[in-house]
């Protein structure tokens, strides 16, 4: 089916039209917020994502992929309701964020980078998040956890678990 | 010497996110003498006597990048705040941001005003929703008291600030970079020159800061371009905020006066080593400065010239503290892996160096380390740095050859002994790497 922006998405971008030149230049800076606007809606950028926001923002498909791929928070496939995003950079590390990541795979059953079979749960390791005085640092979707052990992700996990 | 505290004065009050605690503190006082009781040209020279340097990294000087723009040219002119703060070990800018956002729109507008820019663009990185909030939340608040907009003050004066959502490019952070992400391109630098003042967004004037250098501009115009100076040394102006991380008694953000001696920052205000372990090293400014050892850190100063003369940087001020359990060769690794990711691939050198780098380091430490390794990599190093478009093979480099150079023996006796090998750990990270590389 093809992508298009919901009502609210719609709002959300025209309120970022407003900020850019009303010019092609100030068109074509609006293809990273469209980006962030679909993936909130849909969840993942997929090709009628790429083809709508070319569309919207005047600019080609190809480039939208391009800039699609470059920035790795743009996923390009379904991710599980919780995305869990460990931070194991340098501080975090030191913290025991890479032991955290590992066993915290092992017990949810999957692999780095997978998603569990209920489709609740992606675990990805991610680069410093900015939070490195309170390290370890998990972001989870938009919010950030931190001084994270193993038993606090295994309570969160917990938590997630149970909400609807 | 304690905390000095100008940016962050009041930071961790309850409510001081909203702008009226901000006034109550005397936020928006800098900007009504800027605008109407200063020209232009005093406040350029403020800031000139300030010594204010840019906080993003290279510390360049703010006032003689001010003077770069002709304030009477016509057309358009951006004013942009580097809020993409990825540098590993830094997490000063967010504190700012959460917390404190009225500061730097305060310094924001003064800077447009000083310059005769028209339009602010704050670029934030994207895993920053909720300083993203937090900011965009702010602005409406400064607009609906005639800060921001149209005739600001009544002086005529007119300038419009908009927040930016990047979406995950360590690279993004470099401003020429930063600019093309905003143009809704791949996030590449450019070649430089021309410089921001002259080609910067959408091919105009554009002046780009960190957060924290703008974050400084308000009390600098409010208390005066010499009181901020003497708070530092005569080089090294004002204040710095340093955050400190790893194995430290208590890590967090703090405000010194730059040319604090370090031993009085780490010992008395930062605690020290976590559970009165030895210490082994330190990373003085983020992880693209060269690792500092014990004895080097013997009456080292924490402003520009003092770091530098150690060998490494002063950077962002982002501390990382390696206690004596630390496995050098892990760390080393670790930053690599970051570098290889991150690289934007647009220069060979570069983009096939972090590669090298990254598999050369990644087989010392899965225990398969060759005797020429070592190098190979010092080899390597002397055709990356100087045949890049940006500053990120050096960024890389001269940091690993400090772990190499100061390390070796521990390199070694990877080298030699393989004598970590954990096997199943180790390959777990190898699949995640796999992962996460693809
Ligand atoms: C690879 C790379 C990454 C950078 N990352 C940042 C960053 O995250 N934040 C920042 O303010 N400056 C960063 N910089 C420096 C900027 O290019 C620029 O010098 C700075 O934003 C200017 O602000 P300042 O004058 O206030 O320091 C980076 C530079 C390079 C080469
Ligand atoms: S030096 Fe590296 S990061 Fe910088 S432009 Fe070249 S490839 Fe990209
Ligand atoms: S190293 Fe993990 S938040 Fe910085």
């Amino acid at each position: 089916m093809a992508f298009s922006f919901n009502e609210s998405s719609m709002n959300e971008f025209h309120k970022w039209g407003k900020k850019f030149p009303e010019n092609p230049e100030g068109r074509r800076s609006l293809v990273i917020p469209a980006l962030w606007i679909s993936q909130w809606q849909n969840g993942y950028i997929s090709k009628d994502v790429v083809n709508y926001v070319a569309e919207i923002t005047g600019t080609e498909p190809l480039h939208v992929w391009g800039v699609t791929t470059f920035y790795t928070m743009f996923k390009r496939e379904k991710t599980g309701k919780f995305f869990l995003q460990f931070c194991t950079n340098i501080t975090c590390t030191l913290m025991g964020a890479d032991q955290i990541f590992v066993n915290t795979c092992k017990k949810l059953g999957i692999k780095p980078g997978e998603t569990t079979s209920d489709g609740k749960f992606t675990a990805v390791e991610v680069e410093c998040l900015g939070a490195c005085g309170s390290s370890p640092t998990l972001q989870v979707n938009d919010k950030y956890y931190t001084h994270m052990t193993e038993s606090e992700v295994e309570k969160l996990i917990a938590e997630f678990r149970g909400a609807k | 010497m304690a905390e000095n505290k100008v940016i962050l004065d009041h930071i961790d009050d309850a409510g001081e996110q909203a702008i009226e605690a901000y006034q109550a503190h005397g936020g928006y006082k800098g900007l009504e003498k800027a605008m109407k009781q200063m020209t232009p040209a005093q406040i350029l020279d403020e800031i000139k006597i300030s010594n204010l340097r840019g906080r993003g990294g290279a510390g360049f000087p703010a006032g003689i990048k001010w003077s770069f723009i002709k304030r009477d040219a016509p057309g358009p002119k951006y004013l942009i705040c580097n809020a993409d703060e990825g540098e590993p070990g830094t997490f000063k800018d967010r504190k700012i941001m959460t917390s404190k956002p009225h500061i730097i729109i305060e310094g924001m507008i003064i800077a447009a005003y000083c310059m005769g820019l028209d339009t602010g663009y704050i670029y934030i990185r994207g895993e920053f929703f909720e300083p993203y909030q937090a900011m965009d939340k702010a602005i409406e608040e400064a607009y609906s008291k005639g800060f921001l907009g149209k005739n600001i003050l009544g002086t005529g004066f007119n300038f419009d600030l908009h927040t930016y959502l990047g979406a995950g490019a360590y690279i993004c952070g470099d401003e020429t970079a930063l600019m093309n992400s905003l143009e809704g391109k791949r996030g590449y630098p450019r070649l430089k020159p021309p410089f921001p003042a002259q080609f910067g967004l959408y091919g105009r004037p554009t002046t780009v800061h960190n957060v924290e250098t703008f974050a400084a501009v308000a009390p600098i115009i409010a208390n005066g371009g010499k009181w901020y100076s003497e708070l530092g040394t005569p080089k090294s102006g004002g204040t710095k905020l340093f955050g400190i991380s790893g194995h430290v008694e208590r890590p967090g953000v703090y405000e010194l006066s730059l040319g604090t001696p370090w031993k009085e920052f780490f010992e008395d205000i930062a605690g020290g080593v976590r559970g009165g372990k030895k210490l082994k090293a330190i990373i003085p400014g983020g992880s693209s400065t060269p690792v500092l050892l014990p004895h080097e850190l013997e009456g080292m100063l924490l402003d520009y010239e003092s770091i530098q003369s150690k060998g490494s940087m002063l950077g962002t001020g982002a501390v990382i503290v390696f206690d004596e359990t630390t496995d050098m060769v892990k760390v080393a690794y670790r930053a690599m892996k970051f570098y290889a990711h991150e690289s934007c691939g647009q220069c060979t050198p570069c983009r096939e160096g972090c590669d090298w780098y990254y598999d050369i380091l990644g087989r010392i430490y899965h225990g398969e380390g060759r005797i020429e390794d070592l190098d190979t990599l010092e080899d390597l190093a002397k055709y990356i740095g100087p045949n890049t478009i940006c500053a990120f093979g050096d960024a890389f480099v001269t940091p690993m050859l400090a772990f190499i150079r100061k390390f070796r023996s521990e390199f070694m006796d990877y080298i030699e002994k393989g004598k970590y090998g954990l096997q199943a750990v180790l390959d777990a990270e190898k699949k995640s790497e796999e992962i996460n590389h693809a």
